[in-house]
């Protein structure tokens, strides 16, 4: 079966509400889903990525479109007849049933026989390191503990996918580490194809094999991390995926995927171009902020940019740096690693240069 | 730490003070008007009955006696009062089966309102709160004259031709059951509908996403995760209907006989106090024993989810 | 599948629902019919006449229950609210003290014994009392009615206290108010809806009551309930009709002030 999609969606809509109410929460979407893929749905709250989940979940019925699931279509078919399991952003834990019961009750709810579903509990306990808590309420548990069992629960009975729903935003930053970690050692030793949804695209890239971005509804890109933050395919995703300087500007010449852009601020530049993409006239270049360096500002060599440096901001890692253009009006945003011992060179107030490195700009298709 | 608790102390006591005056009079009338007769209502059911009612001042075990047993008219024998034993069988039948209806019809009922969108919920709420706050005697009236022989019931059927004459079904078991599930059909619906109304969704969802169906995430899910309401609206059915009075002495013709009318009938031709005393002090024990048996439901049911 | 699949759907509910809340209103939509009945039968509809609705307002027993109703339930639920409201404001927003337990349970007590037992009850004592001052007036029907308007005039003034911060009162001691002060000023403008809920919900209890009436009454002490009892007993004319939906109207017309009243939150 691995040459079928593990998921497809065919241009799949669904409307909320009727008449002059109606939305469209899903709008139109296409994408396909490989076997045994780490999949994530990335998109700010509101883009339709929950919908999306709970279309393949079953909880909700597509107004159009097809939903594929190793090439039969699901669309139409019921949540419980659906080999595919949820874990549910509050985790959805039975408060009534113990962890063990938790676990077994999707196995049990299949008909299988009492030891089957006690070995696979067992299993599953050990699993995600959970043995110790079989016999407890799921109140008696901490935040960490009850999102494993909510994991163990929806494994259990070996889906054929797994979908997550923001399953780490309820857990602090910590533990939100180590999960993400768990998870993907998870997925590894199961094989199952996971469908991860978040708002969080460190989350996303540090985690996923591809990414879809949605915003309104719509697919915007679908691809790997790589290509999601180096060649994002509009100005959203750009802006969405880490920070981002637009910088508007017009195209000189063209050849070979290398445009010279003419930009109001930065003078000329050159900048790369997405592939069967042949712009003219205005256009936008995004500029990753990692991708520049601040440099005294009659130095020979750098950009035409020049501005006052508005705010410096330390992280740990790395320090930003906020430059007023001067045009007086656009904000550039740089980052530079932290070395050490290392001493500022500029202090807020100071006028200084940018620097961009070689290939780092990139034409926006819109 | 230097500072005295004396004033704080004092403080804590003027507020203890103040509350427990506060709380006087509502204590002061219940205690006189309610609670303290039942005191004289256990004293009175040790004496003899009084020629013309009331009671004389001379101890007796007759009245408790009497709850079960009768006596012999001439040989002073004690057997089983079967007329008593049949009114608390009936009684004890009817209002069970009478909490069981109620549940059976009130939990698809509530389930409904509580999974109205908000704005028409508030409608249907407003809807099961009016006959519950209308008089009960009305209510009762209402259907008395719906099954009565000449009521809309048989003056249909034999409309329709579907019956010769008119089906007896005022003055029977039956007739009260109805006429008791119609009552307190309202006392079962908003006890379970405010435990619906928190029930939690997403553990629906779950259920159905581990492959439960529809009826096993009611029967594994949604009933276990409501029982607090059902219980709460099975002693709300099952305490009133145990002591009914005007149901069935409206429905039930004077044959057919509950707890209620059986107390009230000893104040009344029977003229046997004692009895009568003995008589509610044994369905207010029940009414107790089915509280507690609530409480500790509702108890185990507040730890586990607390 | 008949129809397509919803989380929160359950085969059949719909109907019983929409069942119940048929089987709810129809005998009392037949009752309030056969009121405008021109006729005198139950069953047979002779034509619209409002001729028994004027038959009760001449009938002199019923005015005179209907008004003794009235006085017993204004009486009894004003001296309830009152009483139900220091009883609230003792009992809630503190700490657990020696008491409050048993103060919860006996104002709550005339919920928990069923009305023919206090009825017996009272039946009893006030047999005594009446031997003993000779005194018989409504002063004991009311008495009755004050005390199992009580829990219910409770319940929702204590629901809106407990919703309400003991801040407010601080910030107003704060501000110089004195503690009556803070009361009149803070306290009671806040837990007026309460009252006025509870009072409403009193009233409505009280003039509904049959059972404790029908013991503790004397004669001629008739109330419109204890009235109607004894006339169903009898032969039944569509008078009994007109005289309920009056009854009827009264009461939705309270509950349908209460639940809004009551539904509005701070």
């Amino acid at each position: 079966m691995a040459d079928v999609n593990a998921v497809e969606i065919r241009n799949v809509s669904k409307i909320f509400g009727y008449g002059e109410f109606a939305f469209a929460a899903v709008d139109s979407a296409s994408v396909s889903i490989r076997q045994n893929e780490f999949f994530t749905l990335l998109g700010p709250s509101g883009c339709g990525k929950t919908t999306l989940l709970r279309l393949i979940a079953g909880f909700e019925f597509p107004t159009s479109g097809e939903i594929m699931l190793n090439g039969e279509n699901i669309a139409a078919m019921p949540p419980f007849k659906r080999p595919i399991n949820t874990v549910f952003q509050s985790y959805a834990l039975f408060p009534h049933m113990t962890v063990a019961e938790n676990i077994g009750f999707g196995l049990t709810m299949l008909g299988r026989p009492k030891q089957e579903v006690r070995d696979r509990v067992a299993a599953m306990l050990k699993l995600v390191r959970m043995e110790a808590l079989a016999d407890r309420r799921t109140s008696q548990i901490s935040g960490g503990q009850q999102q494993r069992v909510a994991l163990a629960r929806a494994l259990a009975p070996q889906p054929k996918v797994l979908l997550l729903d923001e399953p780490l935003s309820a857990l602090d930053y910590k533990l939100r580490k180590d999960m993400q970690i768990e998870l993907k050692r998870l997925q590894a030793e199961t094989g199952i194809t996971f469908i991860f949804v978040t708002h969080d695209q460190e989350e996303a890239l540090t985690m996923s094999d591809r990414i879809t971005v949605m915003s309104s509804g719509r697919i915007l890109q679908v691809g790997n991390p790589r290509e999601i933050y180096d060649a994002p395919s509009d100005r959203f995703v750009a802006d969405f995926i880490g920070e981002t300087n637009f910088l508007k500007g017009r195209i000189e010449t063209l050849a070979g995927g290398v445009a010279t852009v003419d930009t109001e601020v930065a003078g000329r530049i050159s900048a790369t171009v997405p592939t069967d993409f042949h712009p003219q006239g205005e256009v936008t270049v995004v500029l990753r902020p990692e991708h520049a360096t601040l440099c005294a500002p009659d130095q020979p060599g750098a950009s035409q940019m020049t501005g006052t440096l508005e705010t410096i901001v330390y992280f740990g890692t790395d320090t930003h740096y906020h430059v007023r253009l001067s045009d007086g009006e656009s904000l550039f945003i740089l980052r530079e690693q932290n070395k050490p011992l290392q001493t500022a060179r500029f202090a807020e107030g100071d006028r200084v240069g940018i620097a961009l490195e070689a290939n780092a700009a990139r034409v926006l298709r819109n | 730490m230097t500072q005295p608790a004396g004033p704080i102390d004092a403080e804590q006591s003027r507020d203890i003070r103040k509350r427990w005056l506060l709380s006087l009079p509502a204590l002061l009338i219940i205690l006189v008007a309610a609670s303290g007769p039942l005191l004289i209502v256990l004293l009175y059911s040790f004496l003899t009955p009084g020629p013309y009612g009331d009671v004389a001042w001379r101890f007796s075990l007759e009245g408790w006696i009497g709850v079960v047993l009768e006596k012999d008219i001439f040989d002073d024998t004690l057997s089983l009062a079967d007329a008593h034993v049949s009114i608390f069988l009936r009684s004890a039948g009817l209002s069970l089966m009478t909490t069981v209806l109620t549940l059976l019809v009130g939990f698809p009922t509530a389930y409904f309102i509580a999974t109205r969108p908000e704005r028409s919920r508030e409608l249907w709420l407003f809807l099961i709160t009016i006959p519950f706050w209308t008089n009960l005697l009305i209510r009762t009236f209402a259907i008395l004259e719906i099954i009565r022989n000449e009521g809309l019931i048989n003056t249909l059927l034999i409309d329709l031709g579907l019956i010769g004459r008119p089906m007896q079904m005022l003055f029977t078991d039956g007739a009260i059951l109805v006429g008791m599930v119609y009552v307190y059909l309202p006392l079962m619906v908003l006890p379970l509908y405010a435990s619906m109304e928190k029930l939690d969704f997403r553990l629906v969802e779950a259920g159905y996403d581990l492959y439960a169906t529809p009826f096993r995430v009611l029967r594994r899910i949604i009933i276990p995760l409501v029982k607090p309401g059902i219980v709460a609206g099975s002693i709300l059915v099952f305490i009133p209907a145990l002591g009914a009075y005007v149901t069935p002495s409206i429905l039930g013709g004077g044959k057919n006989l509950m707890l209620g009318n059986l107390i009230e009938l000893q104040f009344g031709q029977g003229r046997n106090w004692p009895l009568g005393s003995a008589l509610s002090i044994t369905l207010m024990l029940i009414v107790m024993v089915a509280l507690l048996f609530y409480v500790r439901n509702a108890g185990s049911q507040g730890a586990r989810h607390g | 599948m008949a129809k397509a699949f919803s989380v929160q759907r359950q085969r059949g509910f719909t109907a019983i629902a929409i069942g119940c809340f048929f089987a709810l209103y129809l005998p009392i939509i037949v009752l309030v019919f056969y009121a405008f009945n021109a006729g005198e039968s139950l069953s047979s509809f002779d034509g619209f006449s409002l001729r028994w609705f004027a038959r009760a307002f001449e009938n002199q027993q019923v005015i005179d229950a209907s008004l003794r109703s009235l006085q017993i339930a204004a009486v009894a639920a004003t001296v309830a609210t009152i009483a139900a409201t220091m009883a609230a404001l003792a009992t809630t927003r503190t700490e657990p003290y020696r008491g409050l337990t048993l103060k919860y349970a006996f104002i709550n007590q005339p919920l928990m014994i069923p009305e023919i037992v206090t009825a017996v009850a009272l039946l009893i004592f006030f047999a005594r009392i009446k031997i003993w001052t000779g005194y018989s007036g409504l002063g004991y029907l009311i008495a009755a009615h004050t005390a199992f308007c009580i829990p219910f005039a409770y319940l929702p003034i204590r629901a809106r206290l407990e919703n309400m911060d003991l801040t407010l009162e601080k910030a107003a001691a704060d501000l110089y108010a004195t503690p009556w002060k803070a009361f009149r000023y803070v306290t009671l403008p806040l837990l007026w809806p309460g009252i006025l809920a509870g009072f409403m919900l009193a009233f409505v209890i009280s003039l509904d009551d049959v059972v404790i009436t029908q013991f503790v009454k004397s004669a001629g002490q008739d109330t419109l309930p204890t009235y109607m009892l004894g006339q169903i007993r009898r032969t039944i004319t569509p008078e009994m009709n007109a005289i309920s939906t009056v009854f009827l109207l009264l009461s939705i017309g309270v509950v349908t002030v209460f639940f809004f009243v009551n539904r509005k939150r701070v």
